[in-house]
C-alpha cells in the first residue's frame, strides 16, 4: 500500500475467489497491512467479508492471487502446513465468541495450545495467560465457566485466547456484534490495546459505523466483489 | 495425547449425568452376561459338591427335587415325611450307614436341622467356638447363622412358631446354644442344628410342665383317678429345657411313628448302594434318590434358562450398543460448532477425531473397571450370593 513505511504484515495482491456454486466473485487487486495497523472492513452482508477472513487465515484457498502473512505465502502451503501456520500466528476474534462451554476460562484461553502439536504449553505459557487475563480484567474468572461470564466478560477471554500465541495478524469478525454499546467500546479499547502491545495487525470486520472512527482505516468491500448470475 | 484426555475428560466431567449413564450402561451390559456366568458357575459348583457328598437319600415319595433341596440345601419345600420306623428298617443293615434329618422349624429366619452327630462327622463339620449339642434343648450354630443373629455360646435362640393365631399349636423352645461351627461354605453355615428328639419337643411331640404328683395348688388338677391326673390349662408348660426341668421333659405315642424328613444314606460300596435302591425301587411309600442325578436334572433346566437368558443379554447388548452410538453421534452432532470453532483455531478432523476418540476411551475404561470391581466381588462373594439365592 502507497505510504507505508515498514514492511507490511499483510499483503495481498491480485486476489480472486468464487465459490463453486458460482454465485459470487471477490476480486482484491492489493490490500496491505502494516504492523499494528488497525483496519476495519465493512460492507453489506454476503459481499465475502468472511470469505477475506477465511482466504487469509488459509481455511479457503484464493483461485487466483496471492496471500502473504508476516512473510509466508499462505496460500502457496499445503493443508496441513497452512492449519498449522494459522494456529500459530493468526488470532481469531468470533462474533458468539466460539468459547467451550465446559473448559474453565483458563483451559479456554489455553485451548489452542491444547488442540494442535504446533503449539507447545508449559510453565511459561501458563504464566503469560494469567498475565493477560489480569490485563483484560477476567483474571479472577480463570476457574469459572464461560456459561457464568457476562457477554463482556466472554468476549474478553476470547480476545485473550486469540492474543495469546505470538500473532502476525488478527482477525475479528463482528468481534462487538453481540455486545451492548458501552461493552462495544470498551472490548474494542481493549482489543486496539492488546493489539498494540503485540504488535500485530487488526483486520476487524464489522458493521457497526459508529466504531469506525477508532480504526486507522476503513475498507469498504462493496469495490471488491461482484455478484453473478447463478 | 495427554491433552485430548484432558479435553475429554473435562467433557466428560461437564456432562457428568450423561456419562454416567453411558458408563452404567456399558458396564451393566458387559457386565450381566459375566456375572450370571460366574453365578451360574458357583451355583453349578455350590449344588454339584453338596450333591456328590450325599451318595443316597431316601425319603417320601413325592417331588424328588424338593426332597433333595429340603434334605441338601434346607429350602423352605416341606417333603412329605417319613417316620422312625424307616430309620431303624434301614440301620437293620450293616454296610449302609444312616443319617436321620428334620428340617421343618425355623428359628428367626435360620432352618434348624434335627440331626444326629454322625451328620457333623459326614459333612466334615467342625466346632469353631464351644461344644456340640449333648443334651436336649441345646443347639450348635452354622458360621453365618451365628454371624447374622450375633450369637455364641452361652445365649439363647427362640425357634418360629409356625403359626401365631393356632393356640393348640407349635409353641416357641428357648433353645440354648453351646457352639458355633467353622464355615463350610454349604448350606450348613446357614442352619442351626439340634438333635432329633428336640425338634420333635419343638413340634409339641415331647413336652415338660409342672410335675403334678408334687404340685401344691389343687386348682391345677381337674381330675385325678387311682394313679391317673389330669391337669387343666393352667398347668405350667416349660418353653426352655433346663437342668431344673430337664427330668420333666417326656414323649408321647410310639417313637416309630416320629416323623423324619428323610434319611442320607452312606453305602459301604456300590453293590450296598444298588441293593438298597432294588429294596425301595417298588415301594409306594418310599423313594431312593441319587441326589447328583436330581441336581444335575435341575441344573439342566438351569442352564436351559440361561441359553435364553444369553439371548435377551445379547438383544439388550445389541440395542445399548446402538444406543450408546446413537448418543455419540448426536454428541457429534451438537459439537458441531465447536469442530468448526477447531478447524477455524487451525486444527484438521483428525482432531475432533481423536478428542472423540478420547471420549469414547475414557467412557470404555471407566465402563471396564467398574465391570472389574464388580466382576471381582461377584467372584468374592459368589459362593455367599449363591447360597443365599438357593436358600
Amino acid at each position: 500500500m502507497p505510504g507505508l513505511s515498514v514492511p507490511a504484515m499483510l499483503k495481498i495482491r491480485s486476489l480472486e475467489f468464487a465459490y463453486s456454486d458460482g454465485g459470487f466473485r471477490l476480486r482484491i487487486p492489493e490490500l496491505d497491512m502494516a504492523p499494528g495497523e488497525r483496519v476495519a472492513v465493512i460492507g453489506p452482508s454476503g459481499s465475502g467479508k468472511t470469505t477475506l477472513l477465511n482466504l487469509i487465515s488459509g481455511i479457503v484457498v484464493p483461485d487466483r492471487g496471492s496471500v502473504q502473512v508476516g512473510g509466508e505465502m499462505v496460500n502457496q502451503l499445503n493443508d496441513r502446513a497452512r492449519r498449522s501456520f494459522r494456529l500459530r500466528h493468526i488470532g481469531f476474534v468470533f462474533q458468539d465468541f466460539e468459547l467451550l462451554d465446559y473448559l474453565s476460562v483458563l483451559d479456554n484461553i489455553l485451548h489452542p495450545y491444547r488442540i494442535g502439536a504446533a503449539l507447545k504449553l508449559d510453565r511459561s505459557v501458563r504464566d503469560r495467560a494469567r498475565t493477560l487475563a489480569e490485563k483484560l480484567g477476567v483474571a479472577d474468572k480463570l476457574s469459572r465457566h464461560p456459561g457464568h461470564l457476562s457477554q463482556g466478560e466472554r468476549q474478553r477471554v476470547a480476545i485473550c485466547r486469540a492474543l495469546l500465541p505470538a500473532r502476525r495478524l488478527i482477525l475479528a469478525d463482528e468481534a462487538t456484534g453481540n455486545l451492548d454499546p458501552e461493552n462495544k467500546l470498551r472490548i474494542l479499547d481493549l482489543l486496539f490495546k492488546s493489539v498494540e502491545a503485540c504488535g500485530a495487525p487488526l483486520l476487524a470486520v464489522t458493521h457497526d459505523h459508529e466504531l469506525l472512527g477508532q480504526f486507522d482505516r476503513v475498507v469498504d468491500f462493496r469495490q471488491f466483489f461482484e455478484e453473478r448470475p447463478r | 495425547m495427554r491433552d485430548d484426555l484432558y479435553i475429554a475428560w473435562r467433557y466428560i466431567l461437564f456432562n457428568r449425568a450423561r456419562s454416567l449413564v453411558l458408563v452404567a450402561c456399558i458396564t451393566l451390559v458387559a457386565f450381566l452376561p459375566l456375572s450370571l456366568s460366574l453365578l451360574l458357575n458357583e451355583v453349578e459348583r455350590s449344588l454339584r459338591t453338596r450333591a456328590v457328598d450325599t451318595p443316597l437319600l431316601v425319603g417320601a415319595r413325592g417331588s424328588a427335587l424338593d426332597l433333595a433341596m429340603s434334605s441338601l440345601y434346607f429350602d423352605d419345600q416341606q417333603p412329605k415325611t417319613v417316620s422312625m420306623a424307616l430309620l431303624e428298617e434301614l440301620e437293620q443293615d450293616r454296610r449302609v450307614m444312616s443319617v436321620p434329618l428334620y428340617v421343618r422349624f425355623k428359628a428367626r429366619g435360620f432352618p434348624v436341622v434335627g440331626t444326629t452327630l454322625d451328620y457333623m462327622d459326614l459333612r466334615g463339620l467342625s466346632v469353631r467356638h464351644g461344644r456340640l449339642p449333648a443334651l436336649l434343648g441345646e443347639c450348635v450354630l452354622g458360621a453365618e447363622a451365628a454371624a447374622k443373629l450375633g450369637m455364641g455360646p452361652g445365649d439363647h435362640l427362640v425357634t418360629t412358631p409356625e403359626n401365631l393365631f393356632d393356640l393348640a399349636g407349635i409353641y416357641p423352645l428357648r433353645m440354648q446354644v453351646v457352639g458355633v461351627l467353622h464355615p463350610s461354605h454349604t448350606a450348613d453355615d446357614r442352619a442351626v442344628f439340634t438333635d432329633l428328639k428336640t425338634a420333635w419337643v419343638i413340634q409339641g411331640l415331647g413336652h415338660g410342665h409342672q410335675d403334678l404328683a408334687q404340685t401344691e395348688d389343687p386348682s391345677v388338677i381337674l381330675d385325678k383317678r387311682d394313679s391317673n391326673v389330669t391337669a387343666n390349662a393352667k398347668l405350667v408348660q416349660y418353653n426352655e429345657i433346663n437342668a431344673d426341668n430337664m427330668g420333666s421333659f417326656h414323649f408321647h405315642g410310639k417313637p416309630d411313628d416320629y416323623p423324619l424328613s428323610a434319611v442320607i444314606l452312606y453305602p459301604e460300596d456300590e453293590k450296598s448302594a444298588t441293593l438298597l435302591r432294588g429294596r425301595y425301587l417298588d415301594s409306594e411309600r418310599y423313594q431312593v434318590l441319587i441326589p447328583p442325578e436330581v441336581i444335575e436334572g435341575l441344573l439342566d433346566n438351569i442352564f436351559r434358562i440361561k441359553r435364553v437368558l444369553d439371548t435377551v443379554v445379547l438383544i439388550v447388548g445389541l440395542a445399548t450398543l446402538l444406543a450408546v452410538i446413537l448418543v455419540f453421534a448426536l454428541s457429534i452432532r451438537l459439537r458441531q460448532r465447536e469442530m468448526e470453532t477447531i478447524f477455524k483455531l487451525g486444527c484438521g478432523r483428525l482432531t475432533m477425531v481423536r478428542l472423540l476418540g478420547a471420549e469414547i476411551a475414557i467412557v470404555a475404561l471407566a465402563s471396564l473397571a467398574l465391570g472389574c470391581l464388580l466382576a471381582l466381588a461377584t467372584s468374592r462373594f459368589g459362593d455367599d450370593l449363591v447360597r443365599m439365592l438357593v436358600a
